[in-house]
């Protein structure tokens, strides 16, 4: 076996000698000594594979997994079912790859589920246009702004206080580099977007980024928005499959619909690798960041698929590409088209309603309980934050002792005062354990 | 195709017609050659200004999407909005119909740093 280091021990000396440091620890100085001796990696010393199997399975064990556990946990990532068909087919030969191909004319395909892929997410948002995918939502969303930027020309937004704090966090990112000024638009009583704030703000606007449902769970009205923004950019993001029920936000005149794709059939996958979804309108689409397949005819007449639209990105025309994004997420695009494929227009709208009722259910149940309330009167899909008078951490603890994964603790993301917990009910959920769930609630 | 003798070039390919104090902006008929099909020209926006070797337009083509520079100083006060919907126009006819924007000069003696038809032969011959 080779060495993986490329670098030779002399090689090393000069490039220390050069920053001033004797010893490659010093480079890790800055992490406190207490974080560094919780995590002393385990010492490896060389083993058979069954010996690494059985190490690597009891480090496993220290994971609490959704098979062992019942789960309320969403806030972005859900505990939907995946068929079995799901993973036997992704580990077909033809398709197992998590990357973009490049050569068109070996990987029809590949080319052939983008394409579908593609035409379902359109079908989905209402849109004319969708890339064969992203990231994950939050890098779609920040994609989607400084898209908005370019095409506008302006630099200030107005962001719903009520998307996800994670998107919050990378758009804040993204606006530091590109200059972007950042409003937050707060939420009225019934956890959906303070209106009259967006009235205000309009001047010089470059866009309005709201997600439906909301990271409350709250289902955002979306109706006159893009009239009282007028020129600026509405960009939604959207649980996809909430839109098995709901009104695309097409439909309202949305400029870019984003999402993120990990409820389509992908598993949880220790929150990523995710999907990210994004599409806009036809005019737009030479300003749309990431990769494209496209439908085409050969010289015999004969349907072929190509990568579309290539020259605007990084390989070929490098600093000045459309985004330094042009790859997609493949494999996690792979699943949900299957997933799509196989649930149909049909399946998924009872998909959708099952989730809405069954969480409607739960919060019908925890809602009368002494010491529980819902938090905000509107409408809500498959999530709803229930206020505690108890501290969640509490509550989180007890019902983890009987099975539970009860929920997200808001309090670290600043968004809400006081006690709240986040619960997202899926269809996996039975009503035995529901009932169970709110029997927990009772006793602490 | 001829170069015209009246207009002015640049290295980068542009042409320049003075028509007044108003100057109209191509790309040359070697450029156009060396891209291949045009599909998409993304215009410059009326009232921008621009400085001479400026980025002024993108024309798409279907091997490379290429920066087209202002050949000459000025606020842009016209684009050619027919290449929206035909930009086929560089291929078909780059010295005339595929324009791309008119320009109100700002120094017309920036004219004078630019190739004459017979030196952007030369250039080009050179390549």
């Amino acid at each position: 076996m080779f060495e993986f280091i490329p670098n030779t021990p002399e090689d090393q000396r000069k490039m220390l000698a050069e920053i001033g440091l004797k010893d490659v620890q010093e480079l890790f100085d800055d992490i406190p000594k207490e974080i560094l001796n919780k995590f002393k990696p385990t010492s490896l010393e060389p083993l058979s594979e069954f010996e690494a199997k059985q190490l690597l399975s009891t480090l496993a064990q220290d994971n609490a997994n959704t098979d062992d556990y019942v789960s309320f946990l969403g806030g972005g990532i859900y505990d939907h079912y995946v068929p079995s068909s799901i993973p036997h087919l992704i580990s077909r030969g033809e398709f197992l790859t998590c990357y973009t191909p490049y050569q068109a004319e070996l990987s029809q395909g590949t080319l052939t589920w983008m394409f579908e892929f593609q035409t379902m997410i359109c079908e989905l948002t209402g849109m004319e246009v969708a890339n064969s995918s992203m990231y994950d939502g939050g890098s779609a969303l920040a994609e989607a702004m400084l898209m908005a930027k370019n095409i506008t020309e302006r630099k200030k937004f107005l962001v719903a206080r009520s998307i996800n704090p994670h998107y919050w966090d990378c758009l804040k990112t993204y606006a530091w580099g590109a200059g972007l000024e950042l409003i937050d638009v707060p939420f009225t009583e019934d956890g959906r977007l303070d209106r009259a704030f967006v009235q205000k703000e309009v001047a010089s606007l470059a866009g309005l980024i709201v997600q439906s449902p909301n990271f409350f769970g709250v289902i955002e009205d979306l109706t006159g928005l893009k009239d009282a923004i007028k020129e600026a950019f509405l960009m939604v993001s959207a649980n996809p499959i909430s839109l098995g029920i709901l009104a695309p936000p097409g439909v309202f005149g949305a400029d870019i619909v984003v999402g993120e794709g990990q409820p389509l059939g992908n598993f949880q996958n220790f929150g990523g690798p995710l999907l990210g979804l994004f599409a806009t309108r036809m005019s737009y689409v030479r300003r749309m960041p990431g990769r494209m397949a496209g439908r085409t005819v050969d010289m015999d007449g004969k349907t072929g698929y190509v990568m579309a639209l290539q020259t605007r990105e990084q390989h070929i025309r490098r600093e000045k590409a459309t985004s330094n994004i042009c790859t997609n997420q493949a494999l996690m695009a792979l699943v949900a088209t299957i997933y799509l494929a196989m649930l149909g227009p049909h399946g998924l709208r009872r998909l959708a309603e099952i989730n809405l009722q069954k969480a409607h259910y739960l919060a019908e149940r925890i809602s009368p309980l002494p010491g529980f309330t819902l938090r905000f009167s509107g409408p809500f899909f498959n999530e709803f934050v229930v206020q505690s008078r108890k501290k969640p951490a509490r509550i989180l603890k007890a019902l983890r002792e009987d099975g539970f994964l009860g929920g997200i603790d808001l309090a670290p993301y600043g968004v809400l005062d006081g006690n709240n917990l986040l619960i997202a009910v899926t269809e996996k959920r039975t009503r035995d354990e529901m009932d169970r769930f709110v029997k927990v609630l009772k006793r602490t | 195709m001829p170069y015209p003798k009246e207009y002015r070039y640049t290295k980068e390919h542009e042409w320049v017609k003075l028509e007044g104090n108003r100057a109209r902006v191509g790309i040359t008929d070697h450029a156009q050659h060396e891209l291949g099909d045009v599909v998409y020209v993304e215009l410059p926006k009326v009232g921008k200004k621009v400085k001479q070797m400026e980025e002024l337009a993108t024309v798409e083509s279907v091997k490379a999407v290429s920066p087209i520079y202002a050949p000459i100083s000025g606020e842009i006060i016209e684009a050619n909005h027919e290449l929206a919907s035909k930009p086929e126009l560089i291929n078909q006819s780059p010295h005339e119909q595929g324009w791309i924007a008119l320009i109100a000069v700002a120094d017309a003696k920036e004219l004078d740093t630019l190739l004459t038809a017979e030196q952007y032969e030369q250039h080009i011959g050179s390549h």
